[in-house]
């Protein structure tokens, strides 16, 4: 048998994982309407005021960011888990850390591109400020490989339990206050015209942390649930 | 470090290292706890602020010390746990969940109890507040993720898994939450020590302190003493070496 580099079966990986996904399309475009929704219900709570809207804005489309991803984290280990397709990726002849990448990737594609694409509509529909869209645009692209990450960590400790959903948002939310915190900051820098610099160097910090660390996790977790 | 710890790896020899132990936490913190309390709670002199109020330090301050340190404990067991694969410090793991997170909710619960009086409100969202809160999150979500598996050795450890990561983002979560917002008063003790030459705080009030703050440790270290041999003799209910020590009433 011909020796395949790493490189490779990330990307057979990947293409693998997006295949599937894409015969299940609703699966990842729920939370993206589940967070459409949540997203209109605050003007109906809270009053049309578009100042007070511009000042929640950046905490409502976080927290609805945040819970969101709990909805569609769920389905990066589940389907595999089921049909045992997980366990050949863990003993593909490569470091179990880089499949495990390879998921996280596939997840980001999947729920974090839609979301990055309807973000303008979500500045809109909240009044933030249109100076602060660039900045509500990096924040979601530093912040949402990192809730891929850290979320891989929780899926591949729950993804063994039929009924890990509400749990795995206990697990999960307060590991991802810090980033809830700097995004929101920096979101709030952009819309006073302040620099928004360190809040975001905090979370490209995080960014690093995360994809550095949780892999080996993950790999520990799986070893655990798939046993 | 594997030659010091492989003995342990037996429960019968944990268990009978735990009897040992016992005593020498069990007494001294209860006497400790005693001495301290009594001390701090009716003989160190009133605060010229704060009052009597204030008095509530000798038990808000040590617990919530513990309640991170049993944290970062939980965390030690789940490694040794998962590099050496020992199960009693899986169970360690379990017996120390529960008392950080009563340690956690008694320095929050004492903490809105003093600040009612001085702050003017039961809770507010300091920074050391807030990431109290969230180690209280922490603690639940170990011990969540431990009952709901129905193997009790998976729910181990995931739960030790958990526990690691968690250990890695207590200090991210921390200062995090600091920058976001800060009300509550500076640490007395860690300025006290670094202020040497003008102390913040009277050595009539220090001195219950730090007596309390160890009569708390060895409470709670005798507490999880006493609930990890439980879960030993609960396990090895069917061995011979259990069945003597149950029917010998030792």
């Amino acid at each position: 048998m011909a020796r395949v580099s790493n490189t490779t079966l990330l990307l057979q990986l990947i293409r693998r994982d997006l295949r599937v996904a894409l015969r299940q399309r609703s699966e990842f475009l729920n939370p993206i309407i589940f967070l459409l929704v949540v997203i209109t219900l605050f003007p109906l709570a809270v009053g049309p005021a578009a100042d007070t809207l511009a000042r929640i804005a950046p905490g409502v489309i976080w927290v609805s960011a945040l819970l969101s991803a709990m909805l569609g984290l769920e389905r990066m280990f589940r389907d595999d888990f089921r049909d045992g397709a997980l366990e050949h990726m863990l003993l593909l002849p490569c470091p179990v850390e880089l499949a495990v990448l390879g998921k996280v990737i596939v997840h980001w594609l999947l729920t974090a591109l839609p979301l990055l694409l309807i973000s303008p509509l979500l500045a809109l529909l909240l009044s933030l400020p249109m100076q602060a869209l660039p900045i509500l645009i990096v924040t979601l692209l530093l912040g949402t490989p990192v809730l891929s990450a850290v979320g891989a960590i929780g899926v591949a400790l729950t993804v063994s339990l039929n009924r890990g959903g509400a749990l795995l948002s206990l697990l999960l939310l307060p590991l991802l206050i810090p980033l809830l915190i700097f995004a929101t900051a920096a979101l709030e820098a952009a819309t006073y015209n302040l620099s928004a610099a360190g809040p975001l160097a905090m979370m490209a910090a995080f960014l690093v942390l995360a994809l550095g660390l949780s892999p080996l996790a993950v790999k520990a977790a799986l070893q655990v649930s798939v046993n | 470090m594997w030659r010091w710890l492989h003995p342990y790896a037996k429960p019968e020899a944990t268990y009978r290292l735990n009897k040992k132990l016992l005593p020498w936490f069990a007494w001294p913190g209860v006497v400790l706890l005693a001495v301290g309390l009594v001390w701090g709670l009716v003989f160190a002199p009133a605060d010229y602020q704060q009052g009597d109020s204030y008095r509530i330090i000798f038990i808000h301050v040590p617990s919530a010390m513990w309640a991170m340190g049993f944290y970062v404990g939980m965390a030690v067991a789940a490694l040794i746990a998962v590099v050496w694969q020992i199960r009693t410090a899986e169970w360690a793991l379990m017996a120390i969940a529960p008392v950080g997170a009563v340690l956690t909710f008694i320095s929050l619960f004492t903490g809105a109890i003093w600040g009612h009086p001085m702050w003017g409100t039961w809770w507010i969202w300091d920074a050391r507040l807030t990431s109290q809160l969230i180690l209280l999150f922490l603690y639940l979500g170990v011990m969540a993720l431990y009952v709901a598996f129905e193997d009790q050795r998976t729910g181990a450890k995931a739960a030790g898994i958990l526990a690691m990561v968690g250990v890695i983002n207590i200090p991210i979560i921390h200062y995090s939450v600091y920058w976001w917002n800060t009300l509550h008063q500076g640490s007395t003790i860690t300025q006290m020590v670094t202020r040497l030459e003008a102390p913040t705080m009277p050595a009539e009030m220090l001195w219950p302190l730090l007596v309390n703050l160890f009569g708390f440790l060895g409470v709670c270290a005798a507490l999880v003493i006493m609930r990890l041999n439980n879960e030993i003799l609960r396990r090895e209910v069917r061995r011979p070496w259990a069945i003597a020590i149950l029917k010998g009433g030792q």
